[in-house]
């Protein structure tokens, strides 16, 4: 359990923490009209009559979006509620055409379920998902095109949302960091959402409170919009210390709504209780309530890919991965898919360990050289397979097949047509690898006198010498073997 | 000869069909007894052009064979339809010089069978209001009078006042209109025609401004029942765009109408008796009572007992349901912006609104803004949906023993403009005998059924089940056959 706890002049203070996730639903068309999602358009050029509220323009729910959302809740082992309803949120905003959101209050599409979370390595927590509601997004106003007027773009003005609720079970940063991570990483693999908090298509409304550990929750503060993992865990640590900085002062918590700015890394009040809008939530007569039926469902079921944590158990169990590995490996699901082509394209004498040691180390390396992400990888799956063959049959070293793996980063070619081209296939040829052995024994009689004195730990030395002076190309096994021989 | 515009929808269709006249000659007759008629402010916009071309266009189908269902026929639409190019603006100054760039699919659906358009038809204010008195353009008069002698301007009903005077003065054979609480069905009483109200959802909600989106329904209003059952079958129909669409066919109305009732029970739903009811109103109603029996039908009293519930619940769901659906006449994107100088976006909410919405529009979204507030939601909105829920059960109970019922429209001839224009209560009471059927989503029409002593028209009421539009319009029909109601009102326009 997390013990994380902040030291205040009084004595320590628990944080208590719910998050709010609007996640951007996948879909081509936006809840309740047919006009286009995509990212990056010009302004309004993305607004059916719909969007833009035009007089006697209807809504008609999106089957795909509704599908999405059943299937995240299918992913985070939620009821599904197949009865639901959309309600208006009424209230009046410049980027808010129809006057309301088409939300659902009363009767969420997806009810209780659960995650797991690893804020530490080997440590885990269970966090409870109360509901997920499907609602729109509202346009966007823009401040910066004109000296004393505001424009709106109404492209996001009507996307669909998940609003996905977690209880109030987190209780430090890194376990609101890891519940985000792995909420993303279960919404990638769904495909639900992209999970691209930089284009907006993820935030948290993050809920903050304190307490002494063991009393009842304090009064809590909303900090609105916050859109990254680390501005999530950077807005709870200021709004926690600020909290118990108030009540040591002998001050209370309001509740109220705050707003994070990244540039100093603190919450400032936006809105108090008070001035809360009273959204007059009511049943959206324009549209009938929601029935999924058993076809629906078990499509929408049968259609769920195998979700990070299985598929962690199997890396594990299956595969023989370390926890570590697992993990990493399964984190993101395009990683995941790209390790599961890879084993796919390797020959049976490749083991899965292997591989994985590969991904993790040379593959992820070079993309983080490169800063490239595993979706645009220069090195193909079956060029990987290849180069894992060539290291089993032992044609290449394990330093060999770094040299390879470095040529293929830079040309793209296939690793045996480089292990060809440039010779650096390894050799097994004891006869010339005796011959070197005859040499670096004969230039090196010092440490020869001390290794037969019994300092046993220099053959490694001879190792490294006899490989440098074959240029690496020896093969390792059969150099120990000789070297054991030649050293008596 | 006879003149033309004393021609209803059928009667149109066959002549053009048999040649008897041609259509451009109908849509000429009609258009400049249109452009004759200003006293009666029913034309917010007139659009001449729209008859004639739909009207050449029906001539030549004519000639090569391809008529359709409504070829030849002008008619008058509310301007609570969006129409493509052609100003709507639910008669309020909030959508002053609104053109739409879609057509309601009503209206689209009128256009595709063949009718052409003869203007755009004044109301109330979004459609708010039972005589018409809420318009922002000036109401409109009913071509009616009184036999007093004393030229009283009257209210033509609301809030489809501007179709019900318009057939009356036969300034078009039918026109569309919009029920929510009984908007089709009291002008249609106060003026001497018929107008029915289908089931919700029968008629596509795409297009037309919205009051009380689980209570609006398009329906016709024209001369007879026939005419109702032609337009009506043109109107109807799923539409994927509406949600609350039925996806259900359309039955073919008018090859079914039959004034034989035999078999056919029908209901007299005692509560609708109320206190200070005019004795002939009450006398009609007996006498449609007759009517239906001489038609074969069986009369047996029923009751609904939650009735007098029907209007405080209506103005509750209606105002919750306007106060959220007007929310988007805010001066951002379309219509009347009114932005002060220094003012900042509430101002800005705060001017356009103010100058947009008329009094009887105000009073309803602070009616239904309050009734949704945190607080009171569970003793208003909550306690009326249950009101509402009450309601449907009461007609459901009631068609146990009946398959339609018969009340009277409404519990008043029409009055006098300004009669009631300063006691909104007195006005809301209009809707008695039609909200709820509306609460129910039931099919209802109007038809007349005679004059009042002043020679004032007076209608009579018929309730259906739920999809049984047949049974309410063969019940009208008897009315019609056993009424002869051909008194019109005499030009003074």
């Amino acid at each position: 359990m997390s013990s994380y706890r902040i030291q205040g002049a009084t004595g320590e203070w628990e944080v208590v923490i719910g998050l709010e996730v609007h996640a951007q639903i996948t879909s081509n068309a936006k809840l309740f009209s047919g006009a286009s999602t995509a990212f990056g358009a010009e302004p309004n050029a993305q607004v059916s009559l719909v969007d833009a509220a035009m007089p006697g323009m209807l809504p008609v729910p999106n089957r795909e979006c509704i599908r999405q959302a059943v299937r995240t809740g299918m992913a985070i082992d939620a009821q599904i509620n197949r009865w639901s309803r959309f309600d208006r949120k009424n209230y009046f905003y410049a980027d808010l055409p129809q006057g309301y959101q088409i939300s659902q209050l009363y009767h969420p599409l997806v009810g209780e379920g659960h995650i797991e979370i690893e804020p530490a390595e080997g440590e885990t927590k269970t966090v409870g998902i109360e509901r997920i509601h499907v609602e729109q997004d509202a346009g966007k106003l823009m401040h910066d095109q004109h000296p004393t007027r505001s424009y709106v773009d109404l492209n996001r003005s009507g996307v669909a949302l998940m609003e996905i609720v977690s209880r109030p079970d987190m209780r430090s940063p890194a376990e609101a960091g890891a519940y985000i991570r792995k909420l993303r990483s279960i919404l990638r693999y769904v495909g639900s959402c992209d999970g691209n908090m930089e284009e907006g298509s993820m935030r948290a409304d993050v809920n903050v409170s304190v307490r002494r550990p063991g009393e009842p929750f304090g009064t809590r503060t909303e900090t609105k919009n916050v859109n990254s993992v680390r501005f999530v865990m950077a807005a709870i640590e200021h709004e926690a210390s600020r909290q118990v900085d108030v009540i040591e002062g002998g001050g209370k918590i309001v509740q109220e709504t705050r707003l994070f700015d990244p540039d100093k890394g603190e919450t400032r009040s936006m809105r108090s209780k008070e001035d809360a809008h009273d959204y007059r939530y009511f049943p959206d007569p324009d549209l009938l309530p929601l029935e999924l039926d058993d076809v629906f469902l078990a499509e929408c079921r049968d259609s769920l890919p195998e979700l990070p944590d299985a598929k962690r158990a199997r890396y594990q169990d299956g595969l023989g991965l370390s926890a570590y590995n697992a993990a990493v490996l399964t984190a993101d699901v395009e990683t995941a898919r790209w390790f599961e082509s890879l084993l796919s394209e390797c020959s049976d004498k490749v083991a899965p360990k292997a591989a994985a040691n590969w991904v993790i180390s040379d593959l992820f390396g070079a993309l983080n050289r490169l800063g490239k992400d595993i979706g645009d990888s220069p090195v193909t799956p079956a060029q990987g397979a290849e180069l894992l063959g060539l290291v089993a049959d032992g044609t290449l070293s394990g330093t060999l097949a770094k040299q390879v793996f470095e040529i293929m980063l830079e040309t793209g070619n296939d690793p045996a047509k480089i292990v060809e081209e440039k010779g650096l296939k390894q050799t097994s040829d004891t006869g010339a690898i005796e011959e070197v052995i005859a040499k670096v024994l004969a230039a090196n009689p010092g440490q020869l006198e001390q290794y037969r004195g019994g300092k046993e730990a220099l053959f490694g030395f001879f190792v490294g010498q006899t490989m440098k002076a074959m240029g690496g190309k020896a093969n390792p096994a059969v150099v120990n073997e000789l070297l054991k021989k030649a050293l008596g | 000869m006879t003149d033309l515009t004393d021609l209803g929808v059928a009667a149109i269709r066959d002549g053009v069909r048999d040649g008897t006249f041609s259509a451009r000659e109908i849509a000429t007759a009609f258009n400049e007894k249109v452009a004759k008629a200003k006293a009666l402010n029913a034309f917010l916009v007139e659009t001449p052009e729209h008859a004639l071309a739909a009207a050449d266009a029906a001539d030549k189908a004519k000639a090569s064979g391809d008529l359709k269902p409504l070829s030849g026929v002008p008619i008058g639409m509310k301007d609570l339809f969006c129409t493509e190019g052609v100003q709507t603006t639910a008669a309020s100054k909030m959508l002053e010089g609104f053109k739409p760039t879609y057509e309601s699919t009503v209206s689209g659906k009128l256009f595709d069978a063949g009718a052409g358009m003869l203007g755009k038809l004044n109301m109330d204010q979004f459609a708010m209001g039972s005589s018409n008195e809420t318009s922002a353009f000036g109401n409109v008069i009913s071509p009616w009078r009184r036999n007093d002698g004393g030229n009283a301007p009257l209210a033509p009903g609301g809030s489809s006042g501007g179709s019900s005077a318009a057939i009356a003065a036969r300034l078009c054979p039918g026109a569309t209109g919009t029920d929510t609480g009984g908007s089709i069905r009291q002008p249609a009483a106060f003026t001497g025609i018929s107008g029915i109200k289908p089931t919700y959802g029968r008629c596509s909600r795409w297009g037309v401004i919205a009051f009380a989106s689980s209570l609006d329904q398009a329906g016709p209003m024209a001369r007879d029942v026939r005419d109702c059952a032609i337009l009506l079958e043109a109107m109807s129909g799923f539409d994927p765009k509406d949600s609350t669409s039925l996806d259900i066919a359309v039955p073919k109305w008018e090859a079914g109408l039959s004034s034989n009732l035999k078999g056919k029970r029908v209901g007299i739903p005692k509560e609708y008796r109320v206190d200070g009811m005019p004795a002939e109103i009450d006398a009609l109603w007996t006498q449609g009572v007759e009517w239906l029996k001489d038609a074969g039908a069986e009369i047996v009293e029923v009751s609904l007992p939650h009735t007098k519930y029907a209007l405080p619940a209506y103005y509750i769901i209606a105002p919750a349901e306007a106060s959220s659906n007007l929310a988007r006449y805010d001066g951002v994107r379309y219509g009347l912006r009114d932005l002060p100088d220094g003012a900042n976006l509430q101002d800005m909410y705060a001017a356009t609104r103010a100058a947009g919405f008329g009094p009887e529009v105000k009073r309803r979204i602070m009616i239904g803004t309050y009734v949704l507030s945190a607080g009171f939601y569970d003793a208003y909105y909550t306690q009326a949906q249950k009101v509402r829920t009450l309601i449907s059960r009461d007609f459901d109970k009631a068609w146990e023993s009946c398959d339609l019922l018969l009340a009277p429209t409404a519990p008043s001839a029409a009055f006098a403009l300004g009669e009631k224009s300063a006691d909104p209560i007195a006005m809301y009471l209009n809707d008695v005998f039609t909200v709820p059927s509306s609460l129910a989503g039931l099919p209802a029409m109007s038809v007349p059924g005679g004059l009042d002593g002043q020679g004032l028209p007076l209608g009579l009421q018929i309730i259906g089940k739920a999809l049984d539009e047949q049974t309410v319009l063969n019940a009208g029909l008897a009315i019609e056959e056993r009424a002869g109601f051909t008194a019109r009102p005499e030009a003074w326009w």
